[in-house]
């Protein structure tokens, strides 16, 4: 299992990357950590002729927390996010998150930014990152624009990033509130058949806020507006729980494949949505 | 697209060597250093037997390029200990029985190095879970765990010991 051969570039800077990204255009790809990239490039999925390793990059390093307002380099590792204390205090949803993606190798490799770009529906932190309405800094040769999580995925592997741009950061705002990452898989190293972020927050004896999200039930991550709605205003009791995961059952559209048939996707979906709505207000 | 200069610090010997940027760090090892701890598994990054520590992070060699690795300082089971003078985890695996066939070990050892250094003093669990990249087909894992432990016990007396 040899890639093909590329010519490989590690510049120290940004404006490097941007400069060999737009000599090259389509026969150009960056790498970060490498371990969604690297096994597609071995099975020969990807074809990569010129190949930017951004390790070089410090401005994409770096976690800051600002008050409630958090940036993330897009260069740190799963493993920077699970270390970093003050994050795991900020928006310990990431924490929860990252420790079920793969195993310790690969979480030393992967990075933040490279599990937002890549576009696989199995990414976990999409998802997590649309639960928490966080945008996206791209860089291009035209300048610096912000897309929100949101509004990013179009379809598998394809976003609203530019072929020429790089993702430099993540930004959110921390709510404080009540949080969950519940990931059903069928062994470590396994993408998710189902997973679910969530946040709630309490406003009295009544949820005041709510954002759900889900992980490789369709060919994208969704956001579900209505399973949100669904919460807010409720008392979070049974009812509606059972009211929240059906309408983010609704908003989903699994596929069939070696991790099941539709219906138990489906069925392990609303499992897993249940539980996270559960565990997040547990803690909110 | 030639071959380009990789400079690796290896067990602490710096070697300068020439490779195609798309060769893998595992084949570089063995075939052109004639390091074959680290041993090709599954080739797919799920197993682990190809685990070396590279710049103070377990990592799995069949991941990573030739030229991602230029620069790096990399350990494997074999800077670890010699046959005359095992490694405490090396000395715990067989006192514990904590291999049969052997393929896994190199991986198995270089990762639960890293990760007592990263936590001396694991519970079973936290060991069950930071070595959770590393497959092993025949001892079920049980008595890895046990060495692994038994090693964190035997380095913790003797930190304790020196101090
Ligand atoms: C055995 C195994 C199990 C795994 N299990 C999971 C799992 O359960 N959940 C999960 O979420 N992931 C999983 N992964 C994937 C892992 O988390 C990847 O490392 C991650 O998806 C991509 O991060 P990376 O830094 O390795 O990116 P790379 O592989 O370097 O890049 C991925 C893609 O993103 C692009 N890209 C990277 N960085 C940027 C940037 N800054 N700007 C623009 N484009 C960029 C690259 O060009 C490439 O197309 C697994 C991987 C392995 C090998
Ligand atoms: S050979 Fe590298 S993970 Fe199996
Ligand atoms: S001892 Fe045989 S694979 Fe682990």
């Amino acid at each position: 299992m040899i890639p093909s051969r590329f010519e490989y570039y590690r510049p120290d800077d940004i404006r490097g990357a941007l400069a060999v990204l737009n000599e090259h255009g389509d026969d150009a790809r960056v790498m970060a950590g490498g371990h969604s990239l690297i096994p597609m490039m071995k099975l020969r999925m990807a074809e990569v002729p010129h190949l930017i390793d951004l390790q070089g990059i410090a401005e994409l390093r770096g976690i800051a927390i600002d008050g409630a307002e958090i940036s993330i380099g897009a260069m740190t590792t799963q493993h920077d996010l699970i270390a970093h204390a003050g994050l795991a205090d900020a928006a310990p949803i990431l924490r929860e998150a990252a420790l079920q993606i793969a195993d310790p190798q690969v979480r030393y490799m992967g990075t933040v930014g490279g599990n937002v770009a890549n576009g696989d529906p199995g990414n976990d932190m999409p998802g997590l990152m649309q639960c928490l309405d966080a945008r996206f800094e791209l860089v291009g040769a035209d300048g610096t624009r912000e897309v929100a999580a949101r509004d990013f995925y179009e379809a598998a592997y394809m976003t609203a990033r530019d072929d020429e741009e790089l993702l430099t950061r993540i930004r959110f705002t921390a709510t404080g509130a009540g949080y969950a990452y519940e990931k059903q898989k069928r062994k470590i190293g396994d993408y998710a058949t189902a997973a679910c972020a969530a946040l709630i927050s309490r406003d009295g004896d009544r949820i005041g806020s709510a954002s759900v999200a889900m992980t490789n039930l369709s060919d994208v991550p969704v956001w579900s507006q209505a399973a949100g709605d669904a919460l807010v205003g409720s008392t979070g009791d049974a009812a509606a729980i059972k009211a929240a995961t059906d309408a983010a059952l609704a908003d989903i559209d699994p596929t069939g494949d070696n991790r099941g048939p539709v219906e138990f996707k489906k069925h392990v979906a609303g499992i897993i949505i249940s539980r996270a709505i559960a565990r997040a207000l547990s803690r909110a | 697209m030639g071959k380009q200069i990789v400079k690796l610090t290896v067990n602490g010997e710096e070697h300068e060597l020439l490779a195609e940027p798309r060769e893998l760090l595992i084949h570089v090892l063995r075939e052109k250093l004639n390091i074959t701890g680290p041993h090709v598994g599954c080739e797919t990054s799920h197993c682990g037997a190809c685990t070396v520590d590279m710049n103070g992070r377990s990592v799995k060699s069949c991941t990573v390029f030739a030229a991602q690795a230029d620069g790096a300082e990399i350990t494997t089971v074999e800077g670890l200990g010699t046959p005359d003078n095992l490694h405490v985890l090396q000395e715990m695996f067989k006192e514990h029985h904590g291999l049969q066939c052997g393929f896994c070990t190199p991986g198995m050892i270089t990762r639960a190095h890293r990760l007592l250094q990263e936590n001396p003093n694991p519970t079973e669990e936290e060991v069950r879970f930071g070595m959770a990249g590393n497959i092993c087909r025949c001892t079920g894992y049980q008595n890895i765990v046990k060495s692994i432990l038994a090693a964190a016990a035997e380095l913790n007396a003797a930190r304790e010991a020196a101090q």
